[in-house]
């Protein structure tokens, strides 16, 4: 589809745009970012903060850049000397009942009222002789609080909560400058999306209980990921402060989630940071009645006799949150073998953000779904635990059994490959410590046949290893040449037996993916 | 189709519920559900009747209480947040209970000028209402001072209830409260 | 007629002719007195040759604006298949305005014709009247006046055997200020918070419930039967000053005057003539002071200003104020110009409808350094600091309400610096204690 393109100059930089654009967004194109509060790409601009006023040459005041669409040969200033008193008056507005509370304030430093008073605010205050008004912490919902004085009421939340989650549990209150944002005494911001707020809150308005003082904004590491926990696959961000993950944000990514992530995967972190991992491989030797902690080349040397040895069928249980790397390169240690591949599905609720097409919390609880199937992995997890009855080895790819369904496993050699320890590993001739997502590089393919990449977030615990470095390291002990030595090369070699991923390398995938045409599964080998 | 109706006093009346944990009995139903049945048709929204459905309410109720603003929404197809929002709003909508007689003194500076400070004085001394927004003592009045009535050529006008009365001076302020009960 | 007052000579009664006259408030008594022969005359002549119609008349809107009536019914989309509304404002509620309430209470089926051939002229079926809620008298006669036309065929679904569908509903506001704005007051038509919205899209293309919508004052639409009646020609005629304003236009005068009402007035009336002949003058042993003369909206005038002001939208631009709404506030030599500055900042403080940053936290802001200064603790800075502040909150919102603060506030400073400077330098005694 062609656009029809205007042409603006905006600060001396001429950009061409689709017909409609907002000046806003023309500016991005420019390199300039226009100081803005109530504008938000995904959601409906109401232009109410008037942050954003800009000169437009010919026009009879500032227009808002949020709403002003480009026009031909318009020629904008974002920078000149009226469009920058009426930012630093904005700014002034809003400080004067904000209560500069920044050092008890967990959006400090990453608080766009701080940025935006810190680039070109006044250095002082002209209203220092009222008293600031003052209302009290409301508790809007299970996860977040609303403190009411830090407010600039730039209505996203509201906005977000009746336009994007059609629920209007929020709204603006009283007017003039009474005004703050309300809930109703009978409802609760309780929407399996209602996070969100929190994240759009330019201030530290609306605040996460679960993050409430926990670390400063500085302090904190970010790395970009993949919510590990539906077949959506929104993009998200992990902080960590020191290794230790203290919350999950949404990261943009327009054509899967636009900003947005709903609660169960935001609060869903807490696995990531276990302390009781496993942090050496270990053996079982001939005659030892326990598995004994070795080193990787002792344990690579067992795992590798093992599978050599194996003649007969094989199983693999695995977890539908293991990497396309991982997934991919232990089936392929095994590939000689005749293989029962499974990946365990829980299923729950499914709740959808009804503003967003195509977005919505998936009842498949797992993030690589159609990954794991187009390696050839099933969901016939049932098939796959009967099959263990007649394996002649089976592998546990970082998959959490229930009680029950260790009953049912036969009694043929195991190898568990996992982050943690259960009891009944011990029966296993081989446990090797691995990674948690996390804490490794790695793809997932969402449902829309997306291939996204997450990067390592915090640090491996003892010598735990990432799954498709073990198997490679196996499969080179083994006579294979030219195994893989870091994730992107785990995944740029999948091509070469995965023809819809031929060619594909993760500076192809950047950091919101690539959709590809998966091959029909069977065509593959 | 005739005039609007979710108008002015055209409603049943009705006494002062005061309490917020009393239950809720509806309001919408019989006559009130009839006048609110026959506005639908003027609009092509629901919800361009949510202002007539709040006098509705206000007027069988005294105040938009809690359990009328939910009712209200449940009618309408909104949510409660929603219409608190709406109901904030507007300040003639009571959210607590008030006086039977709401007295609302416009003090904006055309009547200013003509003396209305006086007026408002004067009503608060002689409703026993003692200070802007409280209650007398036997639940008879409430005072509040408002914003320009609109009829600045008049001053002093005053709202009770209803009733719009003009040219309101101290002298008279007696005479006119012996008629509200 | 000035109402209350006996109609003044120098009035040029049209509108308010009946004021005061109980009889002209039923349908009969409006048809006696001429009345629905415009909209009989409208229902004959196509939608575009009675906007043309207004187009000749001058006719200009009289919320406040002062748009030309005819260029804005034009402006409504033809042939475009959708429903459009008709939107009356009687919302009245600019601080020192009257007049709109007087109409509706004496004249209702002015109005209500003149909705009606605004209807008629702009493709619509249905016009809404929004009445500010505290306009209880009014409503209660608009609510008979547009029962009975509808009895009489003057409303309904086929107006005077016309074939033209055309429905009035009378819709109630409910205390805000800030509705009398035309887009705030169509989101609270809408049933939602009364938010002015951000223009494009105009009423014409997208207003009521998203459709073309055209609004306008009750005076201008009472104005419009007459029109119709006597001719565009005649209402051009009726000009003073600035032929760019013709007409009549209804000026609530208010405060300090012997004998404060409603006076019609032809366009271009010369203010003095207005306020000291019509109006009685001072009150004895007072001089005037200054004026507000269109609603509390806009820049005050000093004396010397009034004496040689012609009362039309171009003169009174050109003696530094606006004509406004037409509510024109008097003040004497006994008015304290500061404490009446405070108060209409504390009126826009309260009706800021609370979205645009300036507005919400300007019109706050300015209302506590005014009273900090009545209450004798004023810096010598605050003027400044209010000059400043009134810049930062004049053409930056999305309606001009913030403007409208800022308005009185300038040119209170401007052109009464001295009572100001009194009490910052003590030589006024404080009138407020500090909150
Ligand atoms: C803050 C504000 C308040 C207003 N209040 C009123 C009002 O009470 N009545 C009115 O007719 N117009 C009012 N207006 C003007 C309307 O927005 C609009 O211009 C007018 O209704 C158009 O009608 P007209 O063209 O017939 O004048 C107000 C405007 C603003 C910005
Ligand atoms: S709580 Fe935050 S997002 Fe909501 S209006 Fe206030 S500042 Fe904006
Ligand atoms: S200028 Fe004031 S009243 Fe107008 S839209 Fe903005 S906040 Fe509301
Ligand atoms: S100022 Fe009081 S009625 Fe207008």
């Amino acid at each position: 589809m062609t656009q029809e393109l205007v042409n603006v100059t905006i600060d001396g930089v001429p950009v061409s745009v689709p017909k409609g654009t907002p000046i806003i967004e023309a500016a991005k194109q420019a390199g300039v970012l226009v100081p803005h509060y109530c504008y938000h790409p995904s959601l409906p601009a109401p232009a109410v903060c008037r942050m954003c006023l800009v000169e437009v040459e010919k026009a009879p005041k500032l227009m808002p850049a949020c709403v002003t669409t480009v026009a031909e040969g318009q020629v904008v200033h974002c920078n000149s000397a009226t469009a920058k008193k009426a930012r630093e008056s904005v700014l002034e507005f809003l400080l004067i009942n904000h209560p500069l509370d920044c050092p008890i304030c967990d959006q400090a430093g990453e608080c766009e009222l701080q940025d935006y008073v810190f680039q070109e605010g006044r250095a002082s205050t002209r209203y220092a002789d009222y008293a600031k008004r003052y209302n009290p912490v409301e508790d809007f919902g299970p996860d977040v609080l609303y403190v009411a004085n830090r407010c600039i009421l730039c209505t996203r939340c509201v906005r977000f909560m009746e336009d994007v989650a059609d629920a209007a549990v929020l709204n603006v209150s009283e007017r003039g400058d009474r005004a703050f944002i309300g809930i109703d005494p009978a409802q609760r911001l309780d929407h399996p999306w209602a996070g969100n707020v929190v994240d759009l809150c330019p201030v530290g308005s609306l605040i996460s209980k679960d993050f409430l003082h926990k670390a400063r904004a500085w302090d904190l590491d970010k790395s970009a990921s993949v919510c590990p926990g539906c077949t959506q696959g929104c993009n998200i961000m992990i902080d960590t402060r020191d290794e230790v993950v203290v919350r999950l944000r949404p990261r943009a990514n327009l054509e899967v989630n636009r900003h947005f992530m709903c609660d169960v995967g935001r609060m869903d972190y807490r696995w990531m940071n276990r302390g009781d991992r496993i942090e050496a491989p270990l053996v079982r030797e001939a005659g030892s009645p326990r598995l004994l902690a070795v080193d990787w080349d002792r344990a690579l040397a067992r795992l590798a006799e093992l599978v050599k040895g194996t003649t007969g069928k094989v199983v693999l249980l695995a977890s539908g949150r293991s990497s396309l790397e991982a997934l991919a390169w232990v089936r392929r240690l095994v590939a000689a073998q005749s293989i029962t591949a499974a990946i365990k599905v829980p299923i729950g609720e499914a709740a959808v953000l009804p503003g967003v097409p195509n977005l919505a919390l998936r009842r498949e609880r797992v993030p690589n779904l159609d990954g794991a199937k187009l390696v050839g992995y099933t969901t016939e997890w049932q098939g796959a635990l009967d099959a263990t009855r007649s394996s002649a080895l089976t592998i546990l790819l970082d998959a959490a059994l229930e009680e029950k369904e260790v009953k049912q496993l036969g009694g043929g050699p195991l190898v568990v490959l996992s982050t943690v320890h259960e009891d009944w590993y011990d029966s296993a001739k081989l446990v090797l410590p691995l990674t948690s997502m996390a804490e490794e590089h790695g793809t997932y393919i969402n449902r829309d046949q997306r291939v996204q990449r997450f990067t390592q977030a915090k640090a491996a615990p003892g010598m735990a290893r990432a799954a498709w470095w073990i198997a490679a390291e196996a499969l080179a002990l083994n006579g294979t040449r030219g195994t893989p030595s870091s994730a992107a090369e785990a995944f740029a070699a999948l091509g070469a037996w995965i023809p819809s991923l031929g060619g594909l390398t993760y500076a192809d995938l950047g950091l919101t993916g690539r959709i590809i045409e998966p091959t029909p599964a069977g065509s593959r080998e | 189709m005739t005039a609007g109706t979710a108008g002015v006093g055209a409603g049943e009346g009705g006494g002062v519920e005061a309490h917020h944990d009393a239950p809720h009995v509806p309001i919408f139903a019989g006559k009130v559900k009839e006048r609110l049945d026959a506005l639908f048709p003027k609009y092509p929204t629901k919800q361009a009747c949510l202002l007539p459905a709040l006098w509705m309410a206000q007027e069988a109720r005294g105040w938009i209480s809690p359990g009328a603003l939910t009712e209200v929404a449940a009618v309408l197809g909104l949510t409660p947040a929603y219409v608190r929002g709406v109901v904030t709003f507007y300040t003639m909508y009571h959210t607590h209970p008030v006086g039977r007689h709401f007295i609302q003194v416009c003090t904006t500076s055309p009547c200013h000028l003509c003396g209305s400070d006086d007026v408002l004085t004067a009503l608060l001394r002689e409703t026993g209402c003692g200070e802007l927004g409280a209650t007398s003592a036997d639940g008879r009045f409430t005072v509040i001072e408002v914003e320009c009535l609109g009829a600045c050529g008049f001053p002093t006008p005053i709202l009770i209830g209803d009733d719009f009365i003009e040219s309101v001076t101290p002298e008279r302020i007696s005479g006119i409260l012996q008629g509200y009960k | 007629m000035g109402f209350p007052h006996p109609s003044h000579p120098k009035e040029t009664p049209v509108l308010s002719k009946y004021f005061g006259d109980a009889a002209a408030r039923s349908f009969r008594g409006w048809v006696e007195r001429g009345g629905y022969e415009g909209l009989k005359k409208a229902l004959g002549m196509t939608p575009e040759a009675v906007v043309e119609e207004m187009k000749a008349s001058g006719l200009r809107g009289r919320g406040g604006a002062g748009f030309p009536t005819g260029l804005k019914w034009s402006f409504m989309p033809k042939d475009d298949g959708k429903p459009h509304y008709l939107v009356c404002n009687a919302d009245e509620s600019e601080p020192g305005t009257f007049k709109d309430r007087e109409i509706m209470r004496w004249t209702p089926h002015a109005l209500i014709e003149g909705c009606a051939v605004g209807c008629h002229a702009i493709g619509a079926e249905c016009c809404y009247i929004y009445i500010r809620g505290e306009f209880t008298e009014p409503w209660h006669v608009m609510s008979a006046a547009v029962e009975e036309a509808y009895a009489h065929n003057a409303l309904g679904e086929n107006v005077f055997g016309s074939g033209k569908r055309i429905e009035v509903v009378l819709h109630r506001g409910a205390g805000a200020y800030i509705c009398g704005e035309e887009t705030a007051l169509m989101n609270s038509l809408e049933g939602k918070r009364g938010n002015p919205r951000i223009k494009p899209p105009f009423p014409a293309q997208a207003g009521l419930f998203a459709l073309p919508t055209t609004i306008n004052n009750v005076e201008t639409l009472a104005a419009v039967p007459h029109i119709l009646t006597r001719g565009a020609a005649w209402y051009k005629g009726l000009c003073l000053g600035n032929p760019k304003s013709t007409g009549t236009k209804l000026i609530s005068v208010c405060g300090h005057v012997m004998r404060p009402g409603n006076y019609e007035i032809t366009l271009g009336t010369p203010m003095k003539e207005l306020i000291f002949d019509m109006c009685g003058g001072m009150r004895p042993g007072r001089t005037l002071k200054a004026v507000i003369p269109g609603g509390s909206s806009v820049p005050l005038m000093t004396p010397e200003e009034v004496d040689q002001c012609a009362t039309d939208y171009e003169g009174i631009v050109a003696c530094g104020s606006m004509l406004g709404s037409g509510g024109m506030i008097v003040m004497d030599d006994s008015t304290d110009i500061v404490y009446e500055i405070y108060r209409l900042a504390k009126f826009y403080a309260h009706e800021s409808c609370a979205q645009c940053t300036q507005c919400r936290e300007g019109t706050a802001w300015t209302t506590k350094i005014l009273a900090r200064i009545l209450s004798g603790q004023g810096k010598s800075s605050d003027l400044d600091l209010l000059l400043d502040l009134s810049e930062n909150m004049t053409g930056k919102t999305i309606c001009v309400l913030s403007d409208s603060c800022a308005a009185p506030i300038v040119s209170g400073i401007q052109k009464f610096r001295a009572d100001f400077e009194a009490y910052l330098s003590r030589a006024t005694a404080p009138v407020l204690a500090l909150a």
